[in-house]
């Protein structure tokens, strides 16, 4: 008979891997706790802060933040000129992802169906680099192209189409001066920046629609439009409720974008911004921050429901 | 189904994708002109000059300097964070896993403005002072997804077998994540680093709540933005910009490309 094949332990790091060896939820708590920690702490404790500082109130007199437990401060968000803020941001995001979702449809739908090889990885580039280059560019971008004097108006006049741009900025309501400084140009921008986020779920829910039931609905005898709304749409649902999660939220939440384009008019972001700065009011601006957080909250739950996670 | 796709759709393809490329190209064209009060188009003269004037402006060396050591210091903390989150969460269920990573997705879930506040909420009632060391702590708490992605994809396409024969061979688990472990997850780890870098260094939301006095060549870009002084010279610290996060993203592209074969398994 051999002797057991057991090496003996050779120093600490030998007698730790036996005991992860024997206790593998050691290992596992070792493993998770500092992350865990991080994100507790850092994060879940910010957002706590948060929620606290929205519960107080600030004295009208004084300026200071009275530190007792009051819904005074959410009260506050009625008053017809915050309500004004919160409607004018949440008919932003609705209107920014309705447009990616049109915009996007033919570049997921093409890049998911149709490109192969060579063109399919210039396809993943072409929507990856734009989704991760610097946000700040994109928007100066959009501030160079929407200047009165700059390259639309050129463009229009070259081809002789200004009273196209003078008609869409004498709109009421979305016009104004020039394109930088009217709604339609914080919508083009916001509609450009989110877009790549509209794309990348909407093509992975593409990707996985089978060929087998597009040939069994031509077999059927359906018109490629009737394949098209019964088939590819429904099956592409959960991809494009998941990207409307990222333009939705992301337009929601966003003060930059609108303090450098469009008119003066404040979004949630933006009163967020302004109320912990200049204004020092803590409070409101924790509980207009609260607002976006809420809305995400029902807005994912729906989301749920329609089966969007499984596309994430 | 077809395997042509129709003109319409072609054109609907294309267009969308210059759509999302052509204006970057502005960035670049404006960093030449000779006009810096307005953005007339087309620009009236073409020069070079802008590349030195913002060489020689004082203002712009400290702000880089701070964003590459924010940038940094924040993709060395999510990764060793995300490394370990990712370990965790790849081979083993436990309860309130589900809790995990949704508490780890947050972050960049919910808009920036909401993280920024919070921590400036939180800074403000332990009397923490704005200093680079809070620019980090919101730089890294978002960018822990980035390199957690990148490496439980990895880990998850990574046999467990391999980690069985290393022990099997006598090595501890010391040594099976130096020689084994490690050597598999590098080019996740470094497209995930690569990927947290390029987000750190152009973010300007959360950084405008945590960074006090001090600013990064974005929230300085920012600036720039909304009082213009020399406009070209923003366009060239723009283009400064873009390229430092478009190389990054471009290799970590070419590192967790084509990674649908099994380390360790198949053969």
């Amino acid at each position: 008979m051999t002797a057991p094949a057991i090496i003996p332990p050779r120093g600490l790091a030998d007698r730790l891997t036996t005991l992860f060896w024997r206790h593998p939820r050691l290992l596992l708590s070792l493993l998770i706790a500092p992350p865990l920690l991080w994100l507790g702490v850092v994060y879940l404790g910010s957002l706590a802060a948060l929620l606290l500082q929205s519960f107080y109130s600030i004295d009208e007199f004084s300026g200071l933040i009275v530190h007792e437990f009051t819904l005074k401060t959410y009260g506050e968000l009625l008053r017809p000129s915050n309500a004004d803020v919160i409607l004018r941001t949440l008919g932003m995001a609705i209107a920014v992802t309705i447009a990616s979702a049109f915009i996007a449809f033919p570049i997921a739908y093409f890049a998911a169906r149709y490109a192969k090889g060579r063109w399919k990885a210039a396809f993943y580039l072409g929507i990856m680099l734009p989704l991760w280059s610097s946000y700040l560019v994109k928007v100066y971008a959009w501030k160079l192209i929407l200047a009165k004097e700059g390259i639309l108006t050129w463009a229009t006049e070259a081809t002789h189409t200004s009273w196209l741009l003078n008609a869409a900025l004498s709109l009421p309501g979305v016009g104004g001066n020039s394109l930088s400084t009217s709604y339609i140009g914080t919508f083009l921008t916001f509609t450009y920046v989110w877009l790549p986020f509209m794309i990348l779920p909407m093509q992975a829910s593409l990707e996985r629609v089978p060929n087998s039931m597009l040939e069994a609905a031509a077999d059927l005898g359906a018109t490629a439009r009737q394949t098209f709304r019964t088939v590819v749409l429904p099956l592409a649902m959960p991809g494009i409720v998941a990207g409307s999660i990222f333009t939705f939220s992301l337009t929601l939440g966003d003060y930059i974008i609108p303090q450098i384009i469009g008119t003066s008019a404040s979004f949630i972001g933006m009163a967020v911004y302004q109320l912990q700065g200049t204004a020092g009011n803590i409070p409101l601006a924790a509980a207009f921050a609260v607002v976006p957080i809420v809305i995400m909250l029902i807005y994912l739950s729906l989301a749920k429901r329609a089966g969007a996670f499984d596309a994430l | 189904m077809r395997s042509e796709a129709s003109l319409g759709l072609k054109i609907a393809a294309i267009a969308g994708l210059l759509f999302l490329h052509l204006p970057i190209l502005l960035i670049f064209l404006y960093a030449f002109t000779t006009e810096e009060r307005s953005f007339t188009f087309p620009p009236p003269g073409l020069t070079t000059e802008w590349f030195a004037v913002a060489w020689n402006r004082p203002d712009i060396w400290p702000p880089l300097y701070l964003s590459l050591q924010v940038a940094a210091l924040s993709t060395v903390l999510a990764l060793i964070l995300g490394t370990l989150v990712a370990a965790a969460m790849a081979g083993t269920r436990f309860f309130g896993r589900d809790q995990v990573s949704l508490l780890i997705i947050l972050p960049i879930a919910l808009p920036g403005v909401i993280t920024g506040i919070s921590m400036r909420s939180a800074f403000s009632i332990m009397d923490i002072p704005f200093s680079t060391l809070t620019i980090v702590l919101g730089h890294a708490t978002f960018c822990i997804v980035i390199v957690y992605n990148n490496a439980v994809a990895r880990f998850r396409r990574l046999s467990g077998g391999i980690l069985e024969a290393s022990a099997d061979l006598g090595a501890n688990s010391f040594q099976t994540f130096r020689f084994v472990l490690l050597p598999n997850l590098g080019s996740a780890l470094l497209a995930g680093g690569m990927l947290a870098f390029a987000l750190s260094f152009d973010e300007v939301i959360v950084t405008t709540f945590t960074a006090g006095q001090q600013s990064t060549l974005p929230i300085w870009m920012l600036e720039e933005l909304v009082r213009p002084r020399q406009r070209p010279v923003t366009n060239v610290v723009a283009m400064v910009v873009f390229i430092a996060t478009f190389i990054p993203i471009l290799i970590a592209y070419y590192l967790t490309r084509g990674g649908s074969e099994t380390a360790g398994g198949g053969k």
